[in-house]
């Protein structure tokens, strides 16, 4: 019985609380708080300009924010005190809006060595190349990501859906416990939001928890969130389930900007 | 009256340097005439500084001062610390052909595999009763003192069509500290003939020596040639060389430096292309760090129509270190239909990094294409950002990065083990900044 209650109790993965940042001399998010649990599927939904990429990147460990109040907790861990490199060590992982291009930096070598960084960080042994392989390949056909661009330069010349495809490919070789996907339905056409969309729910765990940024109800068809929040102006304004994403859907996002 | 007498002390210090030397010296009374000469010129000139124009950013006044005096020849227990030197630092399935403290070393070479595909002979031998080795197109002060010094070298000859089976090693080996070593080597390679040819300049724990090398190299007509130049010397030695390479027509010449070690270093290529249809590949790499100063000076010389000249240059600069390209192409007045381009691009790793590029076009024919492109800048902080995020602690993440700058100059190296020993250097550089 015991035991039960204790499988029940979802651990919380990520807090956010009262967080403030700064940009520049000019404050973004104005206390903002946030409680993702482990297996849930959380979106953040918003007008441009509201702070969703500023929030994401900071609980990535972008420099250039400085954090004025308020504090991020993963697995109950201090976030704001860790390197980028360390958080994702620690299992979060942020698909970006706009992955950048690396050239020179061949796909495969990218992935090879962040995986086993992290692996090293997490005193793991390093994957063989074997092994390493066999995921990559696994993982990238049920990606729909040919072989040839594992050989290109990071993101080299790559369209914008395959660049998510290859931050979706990145989330399933690293296995992290919290993704956050930064618009991950911007520039792409259907099929392409349908392929990523069910690489990121074949990821979904009850260990694994989703932070799905999106500025359109479009994304959540596909991956179908626990709990919307609606982000304006900084602030978390509203929160609710599924329900909200639709009813936003309809009557915009007016309504929570004169309430922000 | 105080200036001749400065002058005299000083007469007599560079001087000692030669008599002293003067012994060990192969030739023969004629050919140690025309070393005393170059000697002299030398002496007249002294150790290039800031005031001539060539070596404006590399003082050697100031960066190195004086002359070492010659290393003395290696004994036993040298020869068993370069022959581990040799191991370590050996391209697989190359020839090697192993100098150590400016002496040429037969029992830690493969003369007898390459008798077969490649004349060779030492610079010792030659000098003995042939000057021709000593002289030179350019000659400025390092390069006659040079040619007062010469120990020793290799004497190679490619024969018309050959093919060689196997790339050619030189390997420099640092022995002794605090002291001198001058070789000098000819390459030629006749027409039609295919060879790699790679010059290693490594250090088996000697410290604060000075290298100077000299090396010509003559390049027949339809030939494919690759010349590496992989200099790893002490981080506190002194390396200058200088190469003088002329090309035939329809050849294909790519010439590769890289420099990874030495306090104050100066690689001047002087290259012609002498006969018409040729492509030439200029290419370099400066790993510095610490107070490292690193000089690549290289004039192209399009001496005949329709060449093709591309000179790509990574310099990496870190601590406070101090990097320098100079490239200069010239175009005759008949040299029509030249293509030669050339860019330099320097990464600078901190604030007290330094990069100097000098590129100069002289242009005397009409009908040319040619053009050079120089920038300067650090890491992109939004692509160390995303490696960093996706668990690369930040010097890994720096090293990647730098790999892939460097990456389009190394890549110009056609052969995939050699390619890869390049890439070895690079990543040990890499590491010794972690
Ligand atoms: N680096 C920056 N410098 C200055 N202002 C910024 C910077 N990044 C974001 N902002 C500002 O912060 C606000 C929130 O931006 P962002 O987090 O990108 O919003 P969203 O992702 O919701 O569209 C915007 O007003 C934007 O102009
Ligand atoms: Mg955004």
């Amino acid at each position: 019985m015991h035991q039960l209650n204790k499988l029940d109790t979802k651990m919380a993965l990520l807090e956010v609380k009262d967080l403030k940042v700064r940009v520049e001399e000019r404050e973004i998010l104005h206390g903002l708080t946030l409680t993702v649990n482990e297996g849930e599927i959380h979106a953040i939904m918003g007008p441009n300009g509201s702070g969703k990429s500023t929030l994401s990147h900071v609980i990535a460990g972008k420099p250039g924010y400085e954090v004025t109040d308020g504090q991020i907790l993963f697995k109950g861990e201090d976030l704001l005190e860790m390197a980028p490199e360390e958080r994702a060590a620690k299992g979060v992982f942020l698909a970006f809006q706009y992955p950048v291009e690396i050239p020179g930096v061949a796909t495969m070598t990218f992935l090879r060595t962040a995986l086993n960084a992290q692996r090293k960080a997490r005193g793991e042994s390093e994957y063989s190349t074997p092994d390493f392989l066999k995921k990559v390949r696994e993982v990238s056909k049920s990606l729909n990501i040919p072989q040839d661009m594992l050989k290109r330069g990071v993101n080299v010349g790559f369209s914008g859906g395959e660049k998510k495809r290859n931050e979706v490919l990145q989330m399933a070789l690293f296995e992290p416990s919290l993704c956050i996907l930064d618009e991950m339905d911007s520039g792409l056409d259907i099929d392409a939001l349908r392929i990523a969309a069910d690489g990121v729910n074949a990821l979904h765990s009850p260990k694994r928890a989703m932070v799905v940024i999106t500025h359109y109800q479009r994304l959540l068809n596909y991956i179908v969130p626990d709990i919307v929040h609606v982000m304006s102006k900084g602030r978390v304004v509203k929160s609710g389930g599924k329900e909200l994403a639709l009813e936003l859907e309809a009557s915009g996002y007016a309504q929570f900007e004169d309430a922000a | 009256m105080n200036v001749a007498v400065a002058k005299t002390g000083k007469g007599r210090a560079v001087s000692d340097l030669f008599t002293s030397a003067e012994g060990r010296l192969p030739g023969s009374p004629s050919v140690i005439a025309v070393r005393r000469e170059a000697f002299e010129t030398y002496e007249r000139l002294g150790l290039p500084h800031r005031r001539i124009e060539e070596w404006k950013y590399t003082d050697l006044r100031a960066l190195v001062g004086e002359v070492l005096p010659l290393a003395a020849s290696p004994d036993a227990a040298a020869l068993k610390r370069a022959a581990d030197a040799v191991q370590a630092n050996a391209i697989a399935g190359a020839r090697k052909l192993v100098l150590v403290d400016g002496v040429f070393v037969p029992d830690l070479s493969d003369v007898k595999a390459l008798a077969s595909e490649a004349g060779f002979r030492t610079s010792r031998e030659t000098l003995e009763t042939d000057a021709g080795l000593l002289k030179t197109a350019s000659n400025d002060a390092v390069i006659a003192l040079n040619a007062a010094m010469a120990t020793d070298g290799v004497v190679l000859s490619i024969a018309d069509g050959a093919q060689l089976s196997a790339p050619i090693q030189i390997i420099h080996v640092a022995i002794a500290p605090s002291a001198s070593a001058f070789t000098r080597s000819e390459v030629v390679v006749g027409k039609g003939a295919r060879a790699t040819i790679i010059e290693s300049f490594v250090a088996a724990g000697a410290k604060a020596y000075q290298v100077s090398d000299a090396v010509i190299v003559t390049i027949g007509d339809n030939a494919d040639v690759a010349y590496i130049r992989l200099m790893d010397d002490a981080p506190d030695a002194v390396n200058i060389t200088s190469q003088f390479v002329t090309v035939g027509a329809n050849t294909k010449l790519n010439i590769f430096n890289m420099t990874t070690g030495a306090a104050v270093s100066r690689l001047q290529g002087f290259i012609t292309l002498a006969g018409e249809g040729s492509e030439l590949g200029v290419n370099g790499v400066n790993l510095l760090q610490k107070t490292e100063h690193g000089d690549t000076t290289l004039v192209v010389d399009h001496a005949v129509p329709n060449c093709v000249s591309r000179e790509i240059f990574r310099a990496v600069i870190d601590d406070r270190a101090h990097s320098v390209f100079q490239g200069r192409i010239i175009v005759r007045p008949d040299a029509q239909k030249t293509d030669g381009k050339m860019m330099i691009r320097a990464l600078l790793l901190s604030d007290e990094a330094e990069a100097d590029n000098k590129p100069e076009l002289e242009i005397f024919a009409d009908d040319v294409s040619c053009g050079h492109g120089a920038t300067a800048g650090a890491l992109d902080d939004n692509l160390l950002f995303y490696l960093k995020a996706r668990g690369l602690p930040e010097k890994q993440a720096q090293a990647l990065l730098i790999q892939a700058f460097v990456g389009e100059a190394i890549e110009q190296i056609a052969d995939d083990g050699l390619r890869e020993h390049v890439i070895g250097i690079a990543e040990r550089w890499l590491e010794r900044r972690q």
